[in-house]
């Protein structure tokens, strides 16, 4: 048997669109198979199709040699195809062991026999070096755990195959590690995995082989040890994509924001920000380095007046703005790229166009005398949508039929316009594919060289990296150091973000 | 399918699921349900006086439908019109009777009263929301008891002396019209329903077409998102809740300065502010569509008179019917998924 799964010259329509045409993915026993694409270029789509889903319009499936109609997703979990998603089906209330038997339980005389599931979920969990405490709420564990549960689910349903949808994209970088451990430890244990993403360096390091397809065609399928992240990004986009973004010297001239001994406190009432002192120039980028919850979002909240701040300063350009609303905030001259673009960014309901007045509808030409003029509005969401390439079928479509890429183009592009003189970037690329990342990344240094300062927030250490001019490492609430990105390493911004080291800020730094 | 064409199609599925449950029902109780149906459409449009009747009727469904419908489209459930509505009414009375003026400053004047109490009425849950993020469902709900409660005590010690309602209010103060009774048969049918057909365009132009409505419908979205603009939320939020309430005192002033003239003590509620939730959801939330789920939910409470007396239904029957027409209208994501399967189907 030379493959588990075949899947070939899948052909999938949709009213209008064809989601996947001739492609062909063929699974070897044993190996950790790739996915790629860009967002939407059909990859859930053919997964779903494997799934049971959806039925293609042509082509063939063969699960170990043999064709098969897989009619619903029950077909597939008994043909050992198990899938984990990326927006988890878990129930919250319920206990990991009550999670993962759920629909499969075992009961004796009418009552589900929870002790012998309970052992049964640890013996796999251990197996396969997934470990989970049986008894804990999924309300009470991490994101990552939260995922143990759901591939321990596949594996408690006798998958052989797993499917992983996009599995990193909510994990933090400790986290992916041990998920990486986990695959390969699958593998060890005879099992075949699809993995479905758009990050390049995950293949690179786990994958065997990967399937590339672009606007749902397939590209090719291509050994991972003969190629490298250039060309299958060349095989994703279409085009050559440039991972180093091209950048010439900050010239970076007077403070624009000034933060001094600020105190932040979070949402439950303890000291999220303390005594933080940060400056960003005119014409330059500061990246802030720092591992999720160290004080991030409240230091973005606190400067956007989203957040009471306990005591300090935060001048822009000079000017207190420290407890200032939202509003008085944006009108000095504050752009905020949101971390959350569904939670913050957008409204969702409103056609993509009206989006793209969300703080200005007020002014004129957009508002005369409280009468909205939908015409300039509408002109104005059209030049944006030129001009910032968001695909979208009209600007009356609703922004919540976009695709992530394109919402997050839409608010770059309505933030940018505005042209504030601090623009703050707050996880500008999470989630997105290399083409729509690279387009951001010219868009912020665009602004850099406009002579506008930029505040940059990231999780991603490649992007801080590539993109800022100067890091700020922030850890417990405080700037630890101030490092220039072509004299430091990974490394070390891994460990000052770890708190492990300390870099006295002093001489040339300019905290 | 398009989605106005379901916004169409689903509460004429509703209403038509309603009646033919409401057949079955009637014939399995012995009742004949074709007289039944010809009773209650003669009871509503067989005769002029009884379409001026279900005009006067649909004016303060409308009314209510809208305060239900302007609150839940920035995201609030306003259960309280009732009581809004009550003290709307007794507002509106009051000024009838304790003033003597001009008829163009004393009918303005007790019709603003009505909103004003309404608007009121509605303030402290929103505030209540706003400030404290108290739930308005469980407030605006004991707020219809007390409005309840205290206008009953009002109009038996302020506004008369121990007697069960109000004097009639001034002439100058009414909105009846002896030209609107002449061409209906001297049917009730009162100026009022120009007020709520007012209150319909304001509402669209409000919503769709200011700012104020931009901020309002922003935070009824996405109220994260909105503050990330600059809107103030807490502001929104009571300033929704005034709106509605606006909406729903003048509900009660149609019933105060045109239907009756008066305001008596009430055993209960008059079922009009609750009513006003199901004119709103089958009206989709749309000024268009709440006329016309008015003008159904009037002409069925009118015409619904007349099915005892032409063909012996019962009463409760008749409440059943609607009730069920209601329970179709709510469950209309059923309906929804019925349609979708149907149209798939067809595209196939």
């Amino acid at each position: 048997m030379e493959y588990v799964i075949e899947m070939l010259n899948i052909r999938k329509e949709f009213p209008g669109i064809v989601a996947n045409d001739n492609i062909t993915l063929q699974l070897k026993p044993g190996e950790i198979h790739a996915l790629l694409g860009e967002n939407g270029a059909g990859k859930s789509t053919l997964m779903n199709v494997l799934f049971g889903l959806y039925q293609p319009e042509k082509g063939e499936i063969k699960v170990k040699g043999k064709p098969v109609r897989i009619t619903d997703p029950n077909v597939a979990n008994d043909l050992g195809i198990g899938m984990v998603h990326q927006h988890f089906m878990l129930v919250d209330r319920f206990t990991v062991t009550e999670n993962i038997i759920l629909g499969k339980e075992t009961t004796k005389g009418g009552k589900i026999d929870i002790k012998k599931a309970e052992k049964e979920v640890r013996e796999i969990s251990e197996r396969y070096g997934l470990a989970v405490d049986p008894q804990a709420k999924i309300s009470d564990i991490s994101v990552g755990m939260q995922q143990r549960v759901e591939i321990l689910k596949t594996l408690y349903r006798g998958a052989e195959i797993l499917i992983f949808d996009e599995p990193t994209a909510v994990l933090t970088p400790q986290e992916i590690k041990e998920l990486i451990q986990i695959m390969k430890t699958l593998i060890k244990e005879g099992k075949s995995i699809i993995l479905i993403t758009h990050k390049l360096k995950e293949i690179m390091e786990v994958c065997d082989r990967v399937t590339v397809i672009r606007k749902g065609v397939g590209i090719g399928t291509v050994d991972v040890s003969e190629t490298n992240p250039n060309e299958l990004a060349s095989l994703m986009v279409g085009r050559e994509v440039t991972f180093k973004t091209d950048k010439t010297e900050s010239s970076p001239a007077q403070d624009v924001l000034e933060i001094k001994n600020l105190k932040v406190k979070d949402s439950r009432g303890l000291g999220a920000i303390k005594n933080l002192d940060l400056q960003v120039r005119a014409g330059e980028i500061v990246g802030i380095a720092g591992v999720d919850g160290n004080g991030q979002t409240e230091l973005i909240e606190a400067i956007t007046g989203l957040r009471k701040s306990e005591s300090g300063s935060i001048k822009l350009n000079g000017k207190e703005i420290i407890n200032m609303p939202p509003r008085k905030v944006t009108e000095t001259g504050v752009g905020h790229i949101p971390q959350d673009r569904h939670k913050h960014g957008l409204v969702l309901d409103f056609p993509i166009g009206e989006n793209m007045v969300l703080q200005t509808y007020y002014k004129s030409p957009f508002s005369k005398r409280g009468v909205l003029n939908f015409k300039e509005i509408y002109s104005k969401a059209m030049t944006l949508i030129k001009e910032f390439d968001v695909r979208t079928p009209s600007e009356f479509t609703l922004a919540r039929a976009l695709s992530g890429g394109n919402q997050q183009k839409a608010i770059i592009g309505r933030e940018i316009d505005r042209d504030p003189d601090l623009l703050i970037a707050a996880q500008p690329t999470r989630g997105l594919d290399v083409g729509a990342i690279e387009y951001i990344h010219k868009r912020l240094i665009e602004q850099r060289d406009h002579g506008k300062a930029v505040l940059l927030i990231s999780f991603e250490l490649d992007e801080i990296m590539n993109v800022s001019d100067r890091i700020a490492v922030i850890y417990e609430g405080e700037i630890v150091a101030v490092v220039d990105p072509k004299q430091t390493t990974e490394q070390e911004l891994g460990l000052l973000m770890a708190g492990s080291k300390r870099k006295e800020a002093g001489g040339e730094n300019h905290v | 399918m398009s989605n106005r064409m379901k916004n169409i199609i689903v509460p004429l599925v509703a209403v038509l699921l309603g009646v033919l449950v409401g057949t079955i029902i009637m014939i399995a109780t012995g009742y004949n349900a074709g007289a039944a149906f010809t009773a209650l459409w003669n009871g509503a449009f067989g005769e002029i006086y009884y379409t001026g009747e279900v005009v006067r009727q649909v004016t303060p469904y409308i009314l209510a439908g809208l305060a239900v419908a302007f609150a839940f489209r920035t995201g609030l459930f306003n259960i309280g019109v009732e009581g809004q509505l009550i003290v709307g009414w007794l507002a509106s009375v009051w000024v009838g009777v304790a003033f003597d003026l001009p008829k163009i400053i004393h009918l303005p004047l007790a019709v603003l009263a009505a909103a004003a109490a309404g608007a009121l009425w509605a303030f402290i849950p929103g505030l209540l929301k706003a400030k404290f993020k108290v739930h308005e469902v469980i407030v605006t709900i004991m707020m219809n008891y007390v409005a309840l409660h205290v206008t009953n005590y009002i109009i038996r010690t302020v506004l008369s002396e121990k007697s069960d309602r109000t004097e009639m209010i001034a002439e100058s103060s009414t909105l009846r019209s002896v030209f609107l009774e002449g061409i209906t048969d001297y049917s009730r049918l009162h100026w009022g329903i120009l007020i709520a057909l007012a209150c319909v365009f304001f509402m669209w132009f409000l919503l769709e077409k200011t700012s104020k409505g931009y901020e309002l419908r922003a935070v009824g979205f996405n109220q994260h998102a909105s503050e990330y603009a600059g809107m103030n939320v807490s502001k929104n939020i009571i300033l929704s809740m005034v709106i509605s309430g606006a909406f729903a005192g003048l509900a009660g002033a149609m019933e105060g300065l045109g239907t009756f003239g008066y305001a008596a003590i009430k055993g209960g509620f008059t079922g009009v502010g609750f009513d006003g939730i199901a004119v709103a959801l089958l009206g989709g939330n749309g000024p268009v569509g709440i006329i016309f789920a008015a003008l159904l939910f009037g002409s069925l409470k009118v015409g619904a008179l007349n099915m005892p007396l032409e063909a012996g239904v019962p009463n409760e029957l008749v409440d059943i019917i609607i009730a069920l027409i209601v329970f179709f209208v709510a469950a209309s994501y059923m309906i929804r998924i019925f349609i979708d399967r149907i149209s798939k189907k067809g595209v196939k």
